[in-house]
């Protein structure tokens, strides 16, 4: 299958290992993984700071540089669901950007969407032998409703000791803008959040969104706690 | 509200013992929800008749209102329209007046908070009592309510117990819940059996038959509504339903979601006035302050079907740390972030929209569905648009989407940043950066990586 990646802003420019992982499992698996040039961001941060304007714009390159790609791959739940839950609500009023949402969007999944939903798969070959917890992040809840999926994933994983994360649905208190407008209130989620993960003696926290782990992984290594964060893709890429 | 969320968030979080008490008293009631919900296999089927009652309702709340008003007169009550909390404390005032008494009981209501009718009858040289538990407690020690439901959900009860103590002149008074309910007890019995004029809220208001009701647990409410010569309701425009059935679907929908019951002690339903039973001067106030403006707004409009249950809150990952009074209003946590804004001008309380990691939990569990994660993006918007943003943020915002318009940029963008940051970088990882310090301040960042993806797919092409 012919698979184009959206990278996304953020793992593009400071946790590319997620993008290359991406491609290396997806090319793994027998697929042949593109990548169009021009994409840039998918406008979230905007969008969820109150700058529409800004978004409706991002929105729009973002279906021209992906409207000829039949299948389209993100590995960040959050950067998905703005593409398949907000891009409807930002085209209102615009009808030829309305018909390119609606022609686009439903191609845009998350990667254990397309691993296991659409390609049935579950054990990819991979091998990570750690002790390992997952945060399952809001958006892959809530907007992607991505049940399952990613647990089982990580549990065909040779040599991944899975543990339960406690109070896994909580959110950990990212949010976007939100860690840095309310850096306090943020912080206070994260708190707890640790504490989950560090009640788990995993080794390392998961996750399909590199913004929460970017966040999580940030106070992990700040309280130099010896856990450390790995998103699902450079896990299921290991071998 | 200029201060804002952040900076009274910041306050709140400092409070160890607001932070256990909170915490401990929401998860019970969150745990008591969840397993009262789990009970009904028609769960999201109720939810969906309370949606779709709710919004008939408002997409045609100028006929319900009239509707109201003609079955109440007809029943033997009289209907005032107030424009805003001024009127309708006027009107109030004068009600009382012309009774002669000096002093009201109370039944809770947020209604009444949110337009500072304690203090416009005070002016007027009239006593409250609030005899709701939780009201009570708040009243004498001279705060805010901080929940919907729990009003005094901040304090425990040895923080009770001395207060107590004080007010009632109880000095052996000990911290025994059964203890402290009976010294609140034998207090408002007093008031209760003196009492000429009762002021209370409504739950709901139905349209058809101009029935008024109340659902409470103590059954103070009751006492208040069947007591007094004189009756005042004061019901905000939005809680009409239309007809005395519709109380079935929201009569399983707000317990379950509110206190986790299947069936709350007492609800209270009365029409008009009844001659030898009950007050026999029932006045209603129909409120709007805001509330019409709220229903201009296409998008934000279905804050109005809100049922004032308060599951939002007490599943908010950020009322659960910050408690209500960093909202600076008596509607707090995910419905007062997008009900506050609305009701006062989005300029006026431009900080709450934002005062959510929008991770959809509320949405989740609201009774009557209300998308509040896409209402507090919408005024998100509307802050922006009318220019309330931070003009720093404005600038940065503008500055990085023309860097997203075009890759060329945006690739260069990725090249300053890692040159940029690299003098901050120590063993791979920042640990403060300028410009981001709310991020450096609790969290690292990791070093701007050698190579982004793009430049290592280029690398790998050639």
């Amino acid at each position: 299958m012919r698979i184009a990646l959206f990278v996304t802003c953020l793992t593009d420019t400071l946790l590319p290992d997620t993008g290359i992982a991406t491609v290396r499992l997806l090319e793994r698996l027998g697929h042949q993984v593109t990548f169009p040039r021009e994409q840039t961001c998918c406008g979230q941060m905007h969008l969820n700071t109150g700058y529409q304007a800004e978004a409706r714009k991002l929105a729009r390159r973002f279906v021209r540089v992906f409207g000829d790609e039949e299948v389209i791959v993100a590995p960040s739940a959050s950067c998905v669901g703005t593409v398949r839950e907000y891009y409807p609500r930002l085209a209102e009023g615009d009808p030829a950007l309305a018909r390119r949402v609606d022609e686009v969007a439903p191609r845009v999944v998350e990667l254990s969407e397309l691993l296991v939903g659409r390609l049935g798969l579950e054990d990819v070959g991979a091998s990570f032998p750690h002790r390992v917890t997952y945060h399952p992040t809001c958006h892959s809840l809530r907007a992607l409703h991505l049940g399952d999926a990613p647990y089982r994933l990580l549990r065909a994983v040779r040599g991944l000791d899975l543990v339960e994360l406690g109070e896994e649905r909580e959110c950990c208190g990212f949010g976007g803008t939100f860690a840095v407008k309310n850096a306090d209130t943020s912080a206070a989620m994260l708190a707890d959040k640790v504490r989950s993960i560090l009640d788990t003696r995993a080794e390392v926290c998961s996750a399909v969104d590199n913004s929460c782990l970017l966040h999580i992984g940030g106070a992990l290594s700040r309280l130099r706690s010896g856990v450390r964060t790995a998103h699902l893709a450079d896990i299921l890429a290991s071998a | 509200m200029k201060s804002g969320f952040p900076a009274a968030a910041r306050e709140a979080l400092q409070d160890t013992q607001l932070r256990h008490n909170l915490g401990v008293a929401t998860r019970t009631i969150r745990e008591r929800r969840a397993r009262a919900v789990a009970e009904l296999p028609d769960w999201e089927e109720l939810r969906e008749a309370g949606a779709a009652l709710k919004r008939r309702v408002l997409r045609d709340l100028d006929g319900y209102l009239l509707e109201f008003e003609a079955a109440v007169e007809s029943a033997g009550g009289h209907v005032h329209w107030a424009r805003d909390g001024t009127e309708a404390g006027q009107v109030v005032t004068e009600i009382v007046r012309a009774t002669g008494a000096r002093e009201v009981v109370k039944v809770k209501s947020l209604t009444t908070d949110e337009i500072e009718l304690n203090e416009s009858l005070g002016r007027g040289g009239i006593d409250v009592v609030e005899t709701d538990l939780a009201e009570l407690i708040v009243q004498l020690a001279g705060e805010e309510p901080s929940h919907i439901l729990v009003p005094a959900i901040h304090k425990n009860r040895v923080e009770i117990r001395d207060l107590f103590r004080r007010s009632f002149g109880l000095p052996e008074l000990s911290d025994d819940p059964q203890e402290l309910a009976a010294a609140a007890r034998a207090h408002l019995r007093a008031k209760f059996l003196s009492a000429r004029v009762a002021v209370s809220g409504a739950n709901f208001a139905i349209a058809e038959t101009g029935t008024v009701s109340v659902v409470e647990s103590e059954g103070n409410g009751r006492f208040c509504t069947t007591l007094p010569e004189t009756l005042i309701t004061v019901v905000g425009i939005e809680k009409l339903i239309p007809a005395p059935e519709d109380l079935e679907v929201f009569l399983q929908l707000l317990p379950r979601s509110s206190t986790g019951e299947r069936m709350n002690p007492y609800t209270t339903l009365w029409t008009g006035v009844t001659p030898g039973d009950g007050p026999q001067d029932f006045h209603v106030v129909l409120l709007d302050n805001g509330r019409t403006d709220v229903l201009a707004d296409e998008v934000g409009r279905e804050t109005l079907a809100c049922i004032r249950c308060s599951a939002c809150l007490n599943v908010c990952p950020v009322y659960t740390r910050t408690g209500g009074h960093a909202y600076g209003s008596v509607y707090p946590g995910p419905i007062g972030a997008i009900l506050t804004p609305q009701l006062r001008g989005v300029g006026e309380a431009a900080s709450l929209p934002y005062a959510s990691s929008l991770c959809g939990a509320c949405y989740e569990v609201c009774p009557v569905k209300i998308d509040i994660p896409r209402v507090l993006v919408h005024l998100r918007g509307r802050v922006v648009q009318e220019g309330a943003a931070p003009p720093s943020e404005r600038a940065a915002m503008r500055a990085l989407a023309w860097t997203f318009a075009g890759e060329r940029r945006y690739r260069s963008a990725q090249k300053a940043g890692r040159a940029g940051s690299r003098p901050f970088a120590r063993g791979g990882l920042i640990h403060r950066l300028p410009g981001v310090g709310a991020w450096t301040e609790t969290r690292d960042l990791p070093r701007f990586p050698r190579r982004t993806f793009r430049e290592w797919w280029d690398e790998r092409r050639a």
